[in-house]
Order: C-alpha cells, then structure tokens, then sequence
C-alpha cells in the first residue's frame, strides 16, 4: 500500500479512530458532553479530510485495495453522508439531553453506523459493499430500540432487524448468483463479463439484488416496514434512517448499476420502473390517511425515493449530476423536517410531538421553529424557491431527457396526491389557537446548537432553491463519471 | 429609463411584505399603512412606465419585441437567465395588478383583524408574484413565479378565508386550488423542459431563454408541436378556468377573503390569458390554430354554462365567481380568434373585468361585514337600509352585464366583432351570454336590494360605507367609465403587442391550417 493510498484511507481512519476512543471512553467515564463533543470533532475531521483529499489527488481517483476507490464520487457522498450524520448528531444531543438511561452508546452506534455508510458510498466491489452495508445497518438496529424501555422502540428495532436481515440475505444470495455467473466480484469486472452475454441465472441475482436494495430505500413493494419503524425510533434516529442509511445505499447501488450498465436487460429497467412508479403512486396514496406525522414523513420518504429511481432507471451521463443534486436538496429538507420534531419532542415523554394535532398553531408559539418546518415542507412538496424543486426539476428534466413519459406522469401525480398531505401539516401549524401565548419555551445551549444547524439547513435549503450554481458546480466536477 | 426599474417592482412588494410582517409586533396599524404605502409606491412606478414609456413598434414583426428588458445570468449551467420584458400587454397588466393591490389592502382594513402582517405579507408576495409572470421572459422564471404565487394564495384563502354554512371549508378550497394549478403547473414544465432539450438537440446549447425557445417551438414538427402545445394549454385552461377545468374557482372564491377574492378573479386569473398570449400563441401558431374550434367551443361553454349556473347561486359571491367564469369564456375566445379587433377586444376586456369583479367583491365582502350574510336568500329589501352601497352595486352589475359606456362593453362588443369573421357559430353562442349576464346580474340586484325587507332586527339602517370604501369605489366608477368611453389610452399601449400576436398567428401557416373553417 502506497502512502498515497493509506492517505486516501484518512476519512475511514479517523472515523475508527474516534470510534475506538468514544468506545474506551465510555469504559473510563460516563461523560456525556465530552463524548458528544469528541463524536463531532472526529465527525468534522473526517469531513474537513474530503476536500483536502480532492485537492491532494488533483480529482483523480485512487484505488486503495480491490474493494474501495475514492473518487470524486465517493468523496461528494462521504461528504453528504457526514454532513448529515454531523446534522443528527446535534439533533440527539439535544434531543437525548434529558434521557435517563445511558445515553453515551448512542454516539457510538451512530459513528459506527456512519463509518458503515461511507464505505458503502467508496466501495467498488461487492465485498466492500457488503461489508458497509452491514457496518452500517447493525448498530441502527440499536438505535432505533435505543430507548429500550419503550416497548414501541423495542417492536421497531427487532421488526427492522428481521426485515432488513431478510433483504440482506436477498442481496447476498444474488451476488452469489452473479459471482457463479461471472467469477468476478469487482463492479467493473462483473460489468465487462456481463456485457459478453447473459443468463437465465443472471436475471434471477438482478432481481435479488433489486429486492435487497428495494428493502434498504423503502421502495414499494418493500416498504411495509417504513412507517412502523419511523413512528417507533426516536427522532434523530428516524432522520437517520431517512437519510444516511437511505443516501449510502443509494450512492453504491448507484455505482454497481453505473458499472454493470443495469444488467444489460432491459427486463431491469422495466421492473426499476415498475417499482419506482408504485414507490411514488402508493407511497403518496398511504400518506394521505395518516395522522402522525413521522408516518407521514414515511410515506413521502418512500414517494421521494420513487423520484429519485428515475436516475437509477437512466442512468448514465446526467443521471449521477441528477442523482446528486435530488439527494443534496432531499437531505438538507429531511434533516430540517425531523429536526423540528426532534426540537419540539422528548425522549421521556410517552412519544414524540408526532400527531398531526400536536401542531396545531405552533406557528403562533415557536414562530421561527415553524417557519423552518413550513420551508421545508414546502421543500418537499416540491414549490419553487425552495431546494425541492431544483431537486424535482432536475428529476424532470432527466425524465424529458429520456423520454421516461411513464415515470414522469407518475412523477407529475404523486407531487399533486403528495401536495394534499404536506399542505395539511402545513397548515395545521397557523390554525388559530385560543390562547395566544407567543412565549417560546427557554432554550438551553445544545438546543440551541440544534437550533443553530436547523437555521444552517434552512438557509442551505434556500440557496439551493434560489441559486444552485454554486453547488451544481460541485457536484458536476465531484462526479466526472457522468461526463 | 432604466432596466432595473423591472427589477425594483419586484424586488420593493417582496421586501414591504416581509417589513409589514415584522412590524406587526409593534402596532396592528402599521403593517397596514407599510404595505398601502409599498403597493402605492408600486402602482406609481408602473404607471410611470405607463406614461415613460413607449409601447409602439414600427411594423408587426414575427418575434415580440420589448420596450424594456432586464437580464442577468442565473443558472447558467442550464442556460436560464434572470430575463425580464416590459411590453405595452405586460405594463396594462401590471398597472392593473398593482392597483388592484391597493384595493385589496384598502378593502382589508376592517376585514382582517388577525395577524395582520402575516397576511400582508401574503398578500404582497402575491402580487409580487403575478407581476413576475407578467414580466417573466425565460420560461424557468416564468415557472418559478406561476408556482410562486400559489402558496401565498394558499394562505390568504387558507387562513383568513370564511367557513360558510354548507360548504366544504376554507382549507378544503384553498388545497383544492393549489393542487389544481399545481398539477397542470407541472404538466406545463413537462412541456417546458421538452422544448428545452429539442432546442439542445438543434442548436447544441442549453437555453431557457423566450427568444431561443420560440424558435425551436416553431421548427418542431407538427405532431410533437401539437403536445407540447396540449402541455401550455392545459396549465392556461385550467388557471382561466375553462370549463370542464373550472370546479376550483367558484370554492376557492365562496372561501376566500374579500381581498383573496379581488386578487384571484382580478389579476391570478388574467395570468392565463397572458400566458396564452404570451408563450403559447407566439410558440406553436399551427398548433393553436389546430385546436382553435376546441378551444372556442370551450369557451362557449364556458360562457353559456357558467352564466346558468350563476343564475342558480344563492351565494352572492359564488354567483360572481361563475360569472367571472363566463366572463373569461369571452377573453378565451377572443385570443383563439385571434383577428386584431379580437384580440385587442380581450386585453380591455381583462381589464373591464379586472376592474369591475373586484368591485363587486368588495362590495360582497362590505354587505358581509354589515349583514353577517352572502345568502342571497336572506337580503331583500336592503335598497331602503342603504343610502349609497346599492346604486353602486347597481352600477357595477350593469358594467358585468355589459352595458355600453362601461369598459366591459367595449371588451366584449369588440371580441365578437372580431371573431365573428373567423367562427360564426361560436361567436352566436357566445353572444348570447350577454343576455344571459343582464339575467344573472339582475336577479343579484333584484334579489338583494327590492322586494320586502327581512326582519332580521335591525329595523333601521345599517351603517353605510364610510370614506375609505367610498372613494374605492369612485375610484373604480371612474375608471370603468373611462374605459367604456375612451378606451383609446389602453388600445394605444396595447396595439403593438397584440399585433405581432395577431400578425405571428395569421400570417405564416394560415393557409394551411385553415383548410376547414371553424363553424
């Protein structure tokens, strides 16, 4: 291994460095402030590592070991993985500040888990692939049951665990299959191998791999444990679920489909299609009856990603820029809407602040927090101004590219079905309430500093819907696999 | 003059809106007076343009050319610009958007009494965003301030709306509007962002540019012209409303405050005609010619149609809002007809209308105030109990009628001058809406101020309008009056405009499209 490639490795380093010292710590002393702030020290060096990394390598990419590569690819999703790691972060300090149990492991399970998904974003075989992807599943298992009294958290974690353990083993099986096909395990070998001919053998590992990968994004038909384990998790964790775990899966499927040219099939084209059209359709359709609203959230989590399987379906030149610019404006969004739950909830109440009732008038007793949530629902539902709709725009345009005319009809009814539920919670936040204490509740430091990274997402959210230049360009020159 | 004047007018409303709702914490008063002064400072800067300006243009040309234009980069990877227009149709429409912001505020003094600078804000954002439609010339903008002022309407209709008795809610009404306009809104960025690419395709280079795009619209081949051009239409159809489209309007204007309603039947539904005449018409003439008897026959049912439901309405301010309907089935014709006369007929005829709806939903929103009531069923009698608000709406009615002398004659008299040389039938049909208008805006005068007087204990008068309502609607009285007897200021500003219009839908393929003629 050269310097060059043990320097490329830094991110990964210094995350298990941090890990394997929040780890001792936890053995030395229960400090929970200290453990935090050491959590998000490692977290933001690994970040800063990124585009030092860039700038070092000149964008070319470094191959370190047959199983990860760090490219500009990879280091654009590490970088969107952390950032949004380093959002929950804040979100379950102040979230867990009040927790009665042992709150210190949760750091822990969160660095592990986010160690997981940058693996999963630079990996580049399906060793690799597999191994961040349980890496980073495990401990959310234990997140999401981490307040291990409540018996809902309990139900949400091992439901997830034995879901997700199944779609694991889906996964497995089918590179199994490509593995008897191919003899190879490296995305570009598979990918050379395949384009020689294909299999009856081989259609039955791509669709394996679609049903594991369909599980892990909560795409329709796989989607039955979505709402449960959301309501069930505590907020920050819920967050993320619905964007870490969501973005790292996303970014290596990604890859492996961009190497492997969607199986040479059309027959996976058609099914990615299928899916992506019921995710969108269905997963509107189930939000419309909900009243809680991390159900809601669920839901719109599942019509999201429909959107976004518009890139996988095209993919190619300017489906990554696509793919890209949809999960940036989706993250941010999805880091600000649970971030307000998390703000306004508590982990020793019975639940979250998450019926719809709840919110009534909060705009008229936490005006700024509303506010934030009102952008990013809007953001969401996809209006103009907002980061959603450059997300959505660039959706559209590469469906128009492509002549995906049945995706984009399903795009175009799912935002209006998907309008009617986020205007709901919307506008339950300004009904009139009869007493009208404007008084906001005290705010200690850490939800301040949650406060601080909501208001930080929330002018990201509006640059980016006002002028994404800046990070169009970025993301263009991080991916030059799409040119 | 300079560009950037386009820029302030819209740059001022956004930031008197935010300024009204901060002040709110201070005074109830002065977000009012914060966003009349930012409207007036507005309704004066277009009228400059209006009178700064010069809108004629030497000979029709096949591409619209602007007396004014902004541009600025924006997302230049994509090719979209910050591009702003000014033409004589754009400046008549802002003029009236912005006066009719005025009277929006003015007729929300008494009306809205909470959160006072949240729904100025709205309300400024609002008419921020109408005025951006109206000067918009990159379709990306365009799209962005079309879907922009959805969500302050939302509000208005959402939060200040009315609840009334037997209705589905003002929230109902105010989702069912957003998700209407915004599902035709995305079907239009389809339509878009198609022609987008098939100008990548032909000229290699991305552009959301008007001028760029116009070009492309018109190589297109006819079949793929002919659905792209399905995508405008249908945004344009629904926003107008035509009718099979219309269901959102008549709830969203029976919920909406008095100046959710000025604003929507006023302005947000003029934003259709504009973009017929502005991208649709001027992107695919054959086609538009190819679905012309289509498109009449809607708008004759639509005016026909909607004049006999009005008739049936015992809310008064339902009953308007399907005669606004009606009205816009005119306006629909006249642009599909597409003769100078026709056409011009349709840029007073928004106008008359503009004027003359929100005068009326003023006055509903001032018979509200006094009688806690819009069923018609419950007035009567009220000519005795008031000594100015009836007359007035005598007036006003008669204008929606269409009676000669007031700007809504001159509107409709000369769209069914000029269509009657292209579509007889159509325009036959349409003209029996003027008879069916005298009916419904009779039986709402009739219903309303004669016949015997409730007995609902008030025996006596009721509080007349005072001042500020008073010299509204002078104002507006003059207006319509000055419209209906010299209409020529208007016709002058707009003529060039709408002869390039004119000139670009008759003049290339009308030959060939025309191969049957339209009944």
């Amino acid at each position: 291994m050269t310097l060059q490639q043990l320097a490329a490795l830094m991110p990964l380093i210094l995350l298990t460095i941090t890990t394997v010292g929040v780890m001792l710590h936890i053995a030395w002393a229960r400090q929970y402030h200290v453990i935090g702030a050491v959590t998000i020290l490692g977290m933001n060096l690994a970040l800063l590592s990124l585009p030092i990394l860039w700038l070092v390598n000149e964008g070319q990419p470094v191959e370190v070991t047959p199983l990860l590569v760090l490219d500009g690819y990879a280091l654009f999703y590490s970088g969107l993985i952390l950032a949004a790691a380093l959002g929950v972060l804040t979100l379950c300090g102040a979230y867990f500040e009040s927790y009665e149990g042992n709150r210190e492991e949760l750091y822990l399970l969160l660095l592990m888990s986010t160690l997981g998904a940058v693996v999963m974003a630079m990996s580049r075989h399906f060793a690799g692939f597999f191994i961040g992807l349980e890496l980073m599943s495990l401990p959310l298992y234990a997140m999401v049951a981490y307040p291990a009294k409540d018996s809902r958290a309990l139900e949400g974690g091992i439901k997830y665990l034995i879901l997700s353990a199944g779609a694991s083993a889906f996964l497995l099986f089918g590179m199994a299959l490509l593995f008897a096909e191919t003899g190879a395990l490296g995305f570009a070998d598979v990918g050379s191998k395949l384009a020689l001919g294909r299999s009856p053998l081989l259609l039955t590992g791509a669709a394996m791999i679609i049903v594991g990968v369909a599980f892990k994004l909560s795409a329709v038909p796989f989607h039955l444990w979505t709402s449960d384990v959301y309501e069930a998790s505590p907020a920050p964790v819920a967050a993320f679920l619905a964007t870490v775990s969501k973005i790292a899966v996303f970014a290596g499927t990604y890859r492996l489909f961009l190497n492997i040219g969607v199986f040479h099939h059309s027959a996976t084209a058609e099914a990615l299609s299928v899916v992506a059209i019921a995710s969108m359709v269905i997963g509107n359709v189930l939000a419309l009856q909900q009243d809680n609203v991390k159900r809601i959230l669920a839901y719109s989590s599942i019509a999201q990603f429909g959107y976004l399987l518009v890139a996988l379906v095209a993919v190619g030149e300017r489906a990554t820029e696509a793919a890209g610019i949809f999960l940036l404006t989706y993250v941010v969004t999805t880091i600000g809407v649970f971030g307000v739950i998390a703000l306004v909830s508590s982990p020793m109440k019975e639940r979250d602040v998450e019926h719809i009732e709840q919110f009534r008038g909060l705009f008229w007793k936490r005006p700024y927090l509303s506010s934030i949530m009102t952008a990013m629902l809007l953001s969401l539902a996809g209006i103009p101004l907002t980061a959603g709709f450059i997300g959505k725009f660039y959706i559209i345009a590469l469906g128009v590219e492509q002549r995906l005319w049945w995706l984009m009809g399903a795009v175009i009814l799912g935002s209006a079905i998907g309008l009617y539920y986020y205007l709901r919670v919307l506008i339950m936040m300004f009904q009139p309430i009869p007493t009208r204490d404007r008084v906001s509740e005290p705010l200690n430091w850490i939800q301040n500093a949650g406060g601080a990274m909501l208001v930080a997402a929330m002018v990201v959210m509006l640059v980016l819907g006002v002028y994404p230049e800046p990070f169009l360009d970025i993301i263009r020159q991080a991916t030059p696999l799409l040119r | 003059m300079s560009p950037s004047i386009l820029v302030w007018l819209l740059v001022i409303p956004f930031v008197g809106g935010f300024a009204s709702w901060q002040s709110e914490r201070y005074s109830r008063f002065i977000p009012r007076w914060i966003a009349l002064f930012t409207q007036l400072t507005v309704l004066g800067m277009s009228l400059w343009l209006w009178f700064a300006g010069d809108f004629t243009l030497a000979a029709p040309a096949s591409t619209p050319s602007f007396a004014l234009e902004y541009k600025a980069e924006w997302i230049p990877s994509f090719g979209i610009s910050f591009h702003l227009g000014l033409d004589g149709l754009s400046m008549l429409l802002i003029v009236l958007t912005n006066l009719l912001g005025v009277m929006a505020i003015g007729c929300s003094w008494k009306e809205i009494d909470r959160y006072v600078g949240f729904f100025h804000l709205n309300l400024l954002w609002n008419l921020a965003g109408v005025v951006g439609v109206f000067l918009a010339l990159d379709l990306f903008l365009f799209f962005f301030f079309w879907e922009m002022m959805l969500v302050p309407m939302y509000f208005l209709i959402a939060l200040w709306g009315h609840n009334i008795p037997g209705g589905k809610g003002r929230i109902y009404a105010a989702t069912k509007f957003f998700i209407f306009t915004q599902f035709s809104g995305l079907i239009m960025l389809l339509s878009i962002l198609a022609l987008v690419f098939f100008h990548h395709q032909s000229a290699g280079a991305w552009s959301f540019g008007y001028a760029d795009l116009m070009a492309t619209a018109r190589s297109l081949p006819p079949e793929t012209a002919w659905w792209l051009m399905l995508g405008f239409f249908l945004a344009f159809a629904v926003k107008m409303p035509l009718v099979p489209f219309h269901t959102w309007l008549p709830d969203a204007h029976g919920q909406a405050p008095t100046a959710g309603s000025v604003d929507l039947a006023g302005i947000l539904l003029k934003t259709a005609a504009y973009g017929m005449l502005r991208f649709a018409l001027p992107f695919f003439p054959e086609a538009m010619q190819g679905i012309a008897p289509i498109a009449m026959g809607l708008a004759a049912l639509s005016v026909v149609y909607a004049a006999v439901v009005a008739f049936s309405q015992t809310d008064v301010k339902r009953l308007i809002a399907y005669s606004s309907i009606s009205h816009m089935g005119f306006v629909v014709l006249g642009i599909f007809a597409g003769t100078e006369q026709a056409l011009q007929g349709v840029v007073v005829q928004m106008i008359a209308h503009g004027l003359s709806a929100a005068a009326l939903f003023i006055l509903c929103g001032e018979i509200y105030e006094r009688l806690h009531t819009r069923d018609l069923r419950q007035m009567g009698g009220l000519w005795a109990r008031f000594p100015y608000l009836p007359p007035i709406m005598l007036f006003f009615s008669a204008a929606s009628l269409g009676l000669p002398g007031l700007g809504n004659f001159v509107g409709e008299f000369l769209i069914l001058l000029g269509s009657f040389t292209v579509a007889p039938l159509f325009t036959i049909i349409c003209a029996s809406g003027l008879i069916l208008a005298a009916v419904y805006s009779l039986i709402l005068v009739q219903k309303a101020f004669h016949g015997a007087p409730r007995d609902d204990g008030h025996k006596g008068h009721y509080d007349d309008l005072t001042r500020r309502e008073l010299s509204m609607m002078a104002l507006l009285m003059v207006l319509l009056l000055g419209l209906g007897l010299y209409p020529q200021p208007v016709l002058d500003a707009s003529a060039a405009a709408m002869n390039t219009v004119e000139h670009i839908y008759n003049q290339p393929h009308a030959a060939a499209a025309l191969g049957e003629a339209i009944p």
